[in-house]
């Protein structure tokens, strides 16, 4: 019932598509190695915080470039909470969601009231995440510059438990999974709510928003505290998953602008794109790395060049081409080319 | 008749240069009102003080008698005042039928319900046939005819329209004229509107108000409006006698 409601609009190719694709990933643990289990995590950690960032910028045009603060939030509560506490992140996932929004309901109120826009709403949310950094750096009860890891023993990658996040692999791998079908879902009924055309209207021109009778400052503090509180969900299967945190490598800029590559790439404003863009730019990112160690081998690229960095570069101009090639995102092209979605489809 | 709005001594200042000074006039209920006046009389500014975008220096905006100065744009609207802007905003990204859905959505949270409402009103404009085609690629008469559509779903009492018929071709004017005339006559709604092009202001006004360097300078019936020197003064440039 619902599901018809919500997926309605796909075509028969459509459903197809995506069925075939769900399949995919519901078997991939019992047929690929562990090496394909782990990069398919990490697409599927990627799509699932795309979509925290794609319903804030996508969906109602609020750019954020410090995402990594609602995951590093995340990430840092429940883990202390576990550490120090004994709180199972069961328990610890609902302080860190309460955190992550907090922060982003401070943030949005700071910037909507003030009008702050555009860019300088990016460079707020940017502040804020390095200054969290900071922050953390000096805590030493989050463990500082040291970091703070989580108790890894011989029973760890054994078994399910999900009151503790601790068992096989293929257990991390299903609860992300679910966790994107969740966030997949929750965007499609939020795009075909109220909530979606509020946004979607305030994204496409504020004033004519108001004027409509949308109350801006509310939705806009609602996209920023949803975005967030998914983002900080997110957290919690990081450090979970890491078991080590730190500042640098948790609040970091770099961290802050991937969220955001594979919705560009994807489609930003879809629902589906975040997720088709995180399964091109991963598997991009880990077959660039290892053609540039075949060409070392070799010998086309000398051995002393560093795989990381020669591998960025390639990874950079690839994402250049894309969104040149496709502005508006793969998704929305795949969809024209497919006929995924019945015309007209705005909430694609 | 009872006035549906009221608006007395009205005064906005910006940077010390007085862009409305001392504006009052009143709207009855079911009465098409016209403020005309020439390029920057402060026509615009005083919409914006009524519909929230600007707060008022001083004076008062009561909407059936109740007080809704300095209220937000929203607020205002969900009183029952809804406006079209003069440079068109529609919602690019949005089918046209879903740029109506928009307003609709102020009277009822089903989006169904909003959806059935939207698409009544594009018939009553006449872009029933550009339902879904993305805003962005309407021409402007359509752009035009779909702000008012879109104030109109958030179903106000009073409708202010800001150019609506200026810059569309004559027949296209007449199409416009002719709907607002409708609206007006089958739903008995109230009309304030600002507009240059005079042939639409004589078809449609029960009411003329006349501004000039931010000061009502005239106001009355079009026929006394028309033959009032002061008007035709600050229109020719022979100066205000």
């Amino acid at each position: 019932m619902m599901l018809e409601r919500l997926f309605g609009d796909l075509t028969t190719a459509g459903r197809a598509t995506l069925g075939a694709f769900l399949a995919i990933l519901l078997a991939l643990p019992f047929v690929a190695s562990s090496y394909v289990n782990t990069v398919a995590i990490i697409c599927l950690y990627l799509a699932f915080l795309g979509q925290a960032w794609n319903l804030m910028f996508g969906f109602a045009g609020l750019l954020s470039v410090g995402h990594a603060l609602f995951v590093g939030l995340g990430a840092y509560t429940s883990a202390y909470l576990f550490v120090r506490h004994q709180v199972p992140p069961v328990i610890g996932i609902l302080a860190s969601v309460a955190l992550a929004g907090t922060a982003a309901a401070l943030i949005g109120s700071l910037a909507f009231r003030f009008a702050i826009g555009g860019v300088y709403f990016a460079l707020l949310t940017i502040a804020f995440a390095e200054f969290t950094r900071i922050l953390v750096d000096h805590a030493k009860f989050l463990g500082g510059t040291e970091g703070l890891f989580l108790p890894v023993g011989a029973t760890s990658r054994q078994g399910i438990d999900l009151i503790h996040i601790r068992g096989w692999p293929a257990m991390y791998y299903y609860l992300i999974l679910a966790l994107c079908l969740g966030a997949l879902l929750l965007c499609r009924l939020l795009l075909a709510s109220r909530m979606g055309f509020y946004w979607r209207a305030i994204r496409d021109n504020p004033d004519a928003a108001a004027a409509a009778g949308v109350p801006i400052f509310r939705y806009r503090m609602y996209a920023v505290m949803i975005s967030a509180a998914l983002a900080g969900i997110a957290g919690v299967f990081y450090a979970f998953y890491y078991n080590n945190l730190f500042p640098e490598q948790v609040f970091g800029i770099e961290r802050s602008v991937e969220v955001t590559l594979a919705p560009i790439v994807g489609g930003v404003g879809t629902a589906f794109g975040p997720i088709l863009g995180a399964f091109v730019l991963t598997p991009l990112g880990e077959s660039l790395s290892a053609l540039v160690r075949w060409l070392q081998a070799q010998g086309i690229i000398a051995k002393q060049v560093r795989v990381d960095g020669v591998k960025q570069l390639f990874f950079g101009l690839a994402v250049m081409g894309i969104v040149l090639a496709q502005p508006r995102g793969l998704w929305p092209w795949i969809c024209r080319r497919l006929r995924l979605f019945r015309p007209p489809s705005g909430q694609i | 008749m009872a006035a549906l709005l009221e608006v007395s001594r009205l005064g906005k200042s910006f940077r010390g240069v007085r862009a409305v000074t001392d504006v009052s006039f009143a709207v009855a209920e079911r009465e098409i009102v016209s403020l005309i006046g020439p390029n920057g009389a402060g026509k615009t500014t005083v919409f914006n003080l009524i519909a929230g975008v600007l707060r008022p220096d001083t004076g008062r905006v009561r909407l059936a008698s109740r007080d809704i100065t300095g209220l937000r744009p929203d607020q205002i609207c969900a009183a029952g005042i809804a406006r079209t802007f003069q440079l068109v905003k529609p919602f690019p990204e949005l089918t046209v039928l879903e740029n109506v859905v928009v307003g609709a959505l102020r009277g009822t949270p089903d989006v169904a319900e909003a959806r059935a409402a939207a698409r009544r009103l594009l018939d009553v404009v006449e872009l029933g046939e550009q339902a879904d085609v993305p805003a962005a690629h309407l021409t402007l008469p359509d752009r035009k005819r779909l702000e008012v559509a879109r104030a109109l779903a958030t179903g106000p009492k009073l409708l202010l329209l800001d150019e609506v018929v200026a810059g569309l071709r004559p027949t296209e004017a007449d199409r416009m004229v002719r709907a607002l005339r409708r609206l007006h006559d089958e739903a008995g709604l109230t009309i304030l509107l600002i507009e240059h092009v005079m042939r639409a202001v004589m078809a449609l006004s029960d009411h003329i108000v006349v501004l000039h360097h931010g000061e009502k300078i005239s106001e009355g019936t079009p026929e006394h409006v028309v033959r009032d020197p002061a008007v035709l003064g600050c229109y020719l440039g022979q100066g205000v006698r």
